[in-house]
């Protein structure tokens, strides 16, 4: 038997190789840290008590895997239908523009929990109508979704770009953004959840938009697992030919698909734009959408591993923060490369030590059989 | 009016130098079968690479070398990770981007503390202009003149070696052996391996050319047009690239026309900044900024004709046992 086919038990496909993908990007990671003359153990110290120190710690970290669980979600929808959304970075930044016309319309008139669930609408509808291009693209005319989809995050870029500085800027204002929304479009923290365990928020900006995220990925499970619609996708991403002799519609699949993904991605925006900015700025998205691809991915495309990921990243987020403000020398970009390497290992050379592993645990289980 | 047709051809020309040399590397790559996105993080590691060594060396060629080498260390991975790992391409090209992106910044830091600069360079340690002859004596002579002394002549090195390197590529890719079995791995690998050609060595090689065409990008940017390298110099070229290459359906004089289209898109939003047209006002530079990937995806949807990429991009080869 070759060694791609040898099964592996459950643990050590879904647990030890991503860990030990990850360890062997941090290692890198501290090979830099040591050749720019620092001690690397001091900074992942830093950045784990960082991260997981404190009540603040452990909010800004679960704000920024609220991020990652959208934009993962957003990837693994598609992925499962055999759809390689690259472009849940645009979705989101088009999102955005979708939550915030819903608080800037309704802030001054009803409490947040009114606006809430329009400004959840907005955004997954304006994600999906950004998706729904591409989506179209490739299920009529046959356009690769990876390349159109790339495309359409720059479109989208330019698009956000234009409307912020030409149009939604508030008159008088200097920077691109629009106004800042009242209590009315403002999600709140979520302190008690804190208070719960002991523990005080501070000025971290966990909000309402990180509960919403857990209920998604309880949604998308249900929804991939558990119905019809999700039978369809999954047969569609196994074969797109025997999906389609079985009667399965591919371009409605396709659409739909993608339409649901562009929504996750576009609910995105509830988190920063809502939860923490109170307001619409250039580049709010700020790379979470290419995250995403590595939380999926690391995930192993399931809500529960997406979170777990997303947490991860989080914690690379926030600890990074704090490495920088502890250790000048360290600047932020530190955080992109880690995570570049973290989606190399993780993502690309998930495989990597599988071989390895096999000749450990392969045999051992094939003994047992 | 001619000087402003003969300024906006000049900064066309030179707009468009990294898009020419960075699409001329995808097309490599994709022709192998190999999908690369990573053109971008590639662009911006040897930018970087090229302005460090030129300036500890003071040589803008030894400055060459060294984006050349990073570059082709970036496309080694790409293709260790694409190639033997049979991971996802995307994911990979993905995942260099974002370490560029930070490696840049983070060693730039460490090594010049300014912000991720490094520092500027003087002319000796850089690719400057080249006065052609007669091109003084020309600029009197009407347009063909002008055109001749500022825009043919007085660009950098680099600027004809892209230039140059297009007839090449178009001779490597459809007149050698090596470019058949290129053309025909990104078609159908089973087919080159039953010949008996190694598919995972041709594959290499064409990731390595592509890595070393994109060396002359980033050196481009860093040490020809500018004399230093900035954050996220590249700032989406790569993918303007990309766009281009496959606008120009992946074919070598094609491409070179698609990134002079996109180059002079470039000059014509820098130029229309805060200018107005009659009757319509003024044109938000950000359709400018779009229009390479709104017409790709035109282009993408079969409305103006159709491309068609290489069959068997962005799968790993498995050979049969």
């Amino acid at each position: 038997m070759s060694a791609a086919n040898t099964p592996l038990p459950g643990w050590v496909t879904f647990f030890l190789m991503p860990l030990l993908n990850l360890v062997t990007a941090l290692l890198i990671s501290g090979l830099v840290i040591l050749m720019i003359g620092q001690n690397p153990l001091e900074a992942f110290g830093i950045l784990i008590n960082g991260a997981l120190g404190s009540g603040m710690g452990i909010g800004f970290t679960l704000f920024y895997a609220t991020n990652f669980i959208f934009t993962g979600l957003s990837v693994a929808m598609a992925y499962h239908a055999g759809l390689f959304n690259i472009g849940s970075e645009g979705q989101a930044y088009v999102g955005g523009l979708g939550c915030a016309l819903v608080a800037l319309a309704l802030d001054n008139y009803v409490p947040w929990y009114v606006t809430m669930p329009f400004a959840v609408l907005g955004a997954a509808l304006f994600g999906a109508a950004w998706a729904f291009i591409p989506a179209w693209l490739q299920a009529k005319r046959g356009s690769h979704i990876v390349i159109t989809t790339i495309m359409f995050n720059f479109i989208g870029a330019a698009l956000m770009v234009y409307l912020l500085v030409h149009v939604l800027k508030p008159a008088g204002a200097m920077s691109p953004e629009t106004r800042g929304f009242l209590p009315g479009g403002q999600l709140p923290s979520l302190n008690w959840l804190m208070a719960m365990f002991g523990s005080r928020l501070g000025p971290a900006p966990l909000n309402v938009s990180f509960i919403i995220a857990l209920v998604m990925c309880v949604g998308v499970w249900f929804l991939i697992w558990r119905t019809k619609f999700g039978y369809s996708v999954r047969a569609l991403g196994l074969s797109p030919s025997a999906a389609t002799y079985a009667g399965i519609p591919y371009a409605r699949t396709v659409i739909l698909t993608m339409l649901l993904s562009g929504g996750l991605a576009g609910m995105m925006a509830l988190n920063v734009v809502m939860g923490s900015a109170d307001r619409l700025q250039v580049e709010f998205v700020a790379g979470a959408g290419f995250v995403g691809i590595a939380v999926s991915l690391m995930g192993r495309n399931h809500p529960l591993g997406i979170v777990l990921a997303a947490i991860l990243f989080g914690i690379l987020y926030q600890g990074g923060a704090q490495v920088s403000f502890m250790m000048p020398q360290i600047t932020r970009d530190m955080i992109v490369m880690i995570q570049g390497l973290v989606i190399l290992f993780a993502g690309a050379l998930e495989f990597l030590y599988r071989p390895a592993l096999v000749r450990v645990f392969g045999r051992r289980q094939m003994a047992r059989a | 009016m001619i000087d402003i047709i003969i300024g906006m051809l000049g900064s066309t020309v030179r707009l468009s130098i990294p898009l020419i040399f960075t699409a001329l590397a995808g097309l490599f790559s994709e022709r192998s079968g190999i999908f690369d996105i990573g053109l971008e993080g590639k662009m911006l590691a040897s930018a970087f690479a090229a302005a460090v060594v030129a300036y500890y060396t003071g040589s803008p060629w030894l400055g060459l070398l060294g984006g050349i080498g990073i570059s082709i260390v970036f496309s080694i991975v790409h293709g260790y990770a694409s190639i033997t790992a049979r991971g996802n391409q995307i994911v990979s090209g993905v995942a260099l981007n974002f370490v560029a992106a930070g490696l840049t910044v983070v060693l730039g830091n460490a090594w010049f503390r300014q912000g991720g600069r490094t520092p500027q360079l003087e002319n000796t340690a850089r690719f400057t202009g080249i006065q052609l002859p007669g091109a003084d004596a020309a600029r009197d002579m009407g347009f063909l003149g002008k055109f001749y002394s500022d825009v043919i002549s007085g660009n950098n090195i680099l600027v004809y070696l892209a230039f140059l390197t297009v007839p090449i590529v178009w001779w490597v890719v459809y007149k050698t052996r090596f470019g058949l079995r290129l053309r025909a791995v990104g078609e159908n690998p089973g087919a080159v391996d039953t010949a008996g050609i190694s598919v995972t060595w041709l594959r290499y090689r064409a990731v390595i050319i592509a890595g070393f065409l994109c060396g002359f990008a980033g050196t481009y940017l860093s040490i020809a047009q500018s004399a230093s390298f900035i954050n996220n110099m590249s700032a989406g070229k790569g993918y303007i690239a990309l766009a281009a290459l496959i606008f120009a359906k992946w074919k070598p004089v094609p491409v070179m026309l698609a990134c002079l289209l996109f180059g002079f898109l470039d000059a014509l939003s820098n130029f229309m900044q805060g200018k107005s047209m009659p009757f319509i006002g003024e044109v938000p530079v950000q359709i400018f900024q779009a229009m390479p990937y709104i017409l790709t995806c035109v282009l993408l949807a079969g409305f103006i004709g159709t491309a068609r990429p290489p069959k068997a991009g962005g799968v790993p080869y498995t050979k049969e046992r």
